[in-house]
C-alpha cells in the first residue's frame, strides 16, 4: 500500500493529527481585507478571471516549506499575483519593479 | 511577526499560522492591488464596495436562517432540499458563489463542518470564518477525531448520536441547521435568533436555551 502520510501534499491535510484547536481571536487587518477583496473582484466578474479552484490550486503549489511558515492571507496574495502573471495579466517584472517601489518608499 | 532572520530563533519552526505585518508581502498586496486598479480591471471603489459588503455579513444573517427553519416547516424543507435557493429566495439574502447546501442536526445526527484542503465556508452568510477554522489542528483532526475536536470546545456528543463530518470545497459550502433546544418552542423568530451562534451553525457547537 501506498505511503500516503508521505506522498501527500502540504494541504492536504485532513487526517494528520496538528495538534489540539486553540481558538483565537485574531482581527483582519486591512491589508488582509484588501487582499480578501482582491480575490472576490476578480472571481464574482462574468469573466472569472481568477477562480476559487485556480486561487486553491496557487496555494497548493507554494513550497511546502514556505506554506508553513507565512501567513493565510500571504498565501492568498502569493497564489494570486502567481496567477495573475501566469494569465498575462499582469506582468512580473512590473509587479517586481512595484514592489520595490514600495519598499523604497518606506 | 517579523522574520527576516528566520534563524535568529532558536526554538522550532512551528507553523505560522497567524496573520502580522510581514513587510514583503504587504507590498505585494499593495502592488498587485494597484496595477489590476491602473489597468482598470476594478476600480478604488469597488474594492471599498466589496470589503463593506463582506463587514456586514455576520453569523447573525445565519441565526435568521435558522430561526425561520425552526418557525416555518415549509421552509425548513425547502431549506434542506435546496439550501441556496431557498437563502436567497426567501431571506432575501445574497449567497453571492458556491452552492450551499444546509444540514440538519437531529437527535440520532449531529452534523460538523471543516474544509480540510484550505478553509471554504459560507462567508456571505455567517461573516468571515474564525481563525480557528482555518488552523492546520482543526482541518487535519475534524475528519479524523471530530467528537475529540468537539471537546476542545466544550462540546460533548452523546455516543449514541452519529458524528457526520462535512468537508466543504470551492463549490460547495455547508450551513449546519442546529437542533432547536427544549423549552423554545413557540418563541418568536426575533428571540430565537439570539440564541444561535456562529459555532452552532459550524457545529462545534450546540443552541444552548439562554439562561
Amino acid at each position: 500500500m501506498p505511503d500516503y502520510d508521505n506522498i501527500r501534499q502540504q494541504h492536504d491535510m485532513g487526517g494528520l493529527d496538528k495538534g489540539p484547536v486553540v481558538p483565537s481571536a485574531h482581527e483582519i487587518e486591512l491589508w488582509e481585507k484588501q487582499v480578501e477583496a482582491i480575490m472576490r473582484l476578480l472571481s464574482m466578474r462574468k469573466d472569472r478571471i481568477v477562480t476559487v479552484d485556480e486561487l486553491r490550486r496557487g496555494i497548493e503549489e507554494l513550497p511546502p516549506e514556505l506554506y508553513d511558515t507565512i501567513g493565510y492571507y500571504e498565501r492568498w496574495i502569493m497564489s494570486l499575483s502567481n496567477i495573475l502573471v501566469e494569465k498575462g495579466v499582469l506582468d512580473r517584472a512590473e509587479l517586481d519593479a512595484r514592489v520595490q517601489e514600495l519598499e523604497a518608499a518606506e | 511577526m517579523p522574520h527576516d532572520d528566520p534563524h535568529a530563533h532558536d526554538h522550532d519552526h512551528a507553523p505560522i499560522e497567524a496573520d502580522g505585518p510581514q513587510g514583503y508581502y504587504q507590498h505585494l498586496a499593495a502592488a498587485t492591488r494597484s496595477l489590476l486598479i491602473e489597468k482598470g480591471v476594478f476600480s478604488a471603489g469597488d474594492m471599498r464596495a466589496i470589503i463593506e459588503k463582506i463587514d456586514e455579513r455576520s453569523p447573525a444573517l445565519g441565526a435568521k436562517i435558522v430561526a425561520r427553519a425552526w418557525t416555518d416547516a415549509g421552509f425548513r424543507e425547502r431549506l434542506l432540499a435546496e439550501g441556496k435557493k431557498a437563502i436567497e429566495a426567501e431571506m432575501d439574502i445574497d449567497a453571492v458563489a458556491a452552492d450551499i447546501v444546509v444540514v440538519e442536526n437531529t437527535a440520532d445526527v449531529h452534523n460538523v463542518v471543516v474544509c480540510t484542503l484550505c478553509s471554504c465556508y459560507p462567508v456571505f452568510i455567517l461573516g468571515r470564518p474564525p481563525d480557528w477554522y482555518k488552523s492546520y489542528a482543526y482541518r487535519s483532526r475534524a475528519v479524523r477525531d471530530p467528537r475529540g475536536v468537539l471537546r476542545e470546545f466544550g462540546t460533548e456528543i452523546d455516543p449514541a448520536r452519529e458524528v457526520r463530518v462535512h468537508d466543504s470545497t470551492a463549490d460547495m459550502r455547508y450551513l449546519v441547521l442546529p437542533m432547536q433546544p427544549e423549552g423554545t418552542e413557540g418563541w418568536p423568530e426575533d428571540k430565537l435568533v439570539e440564541i444561535v451562534t456562529r459555532d452552532t451553525m459550524v457545529g462545534t457547537a450546540e443552541v444552548r436555551a439562554a439562561g
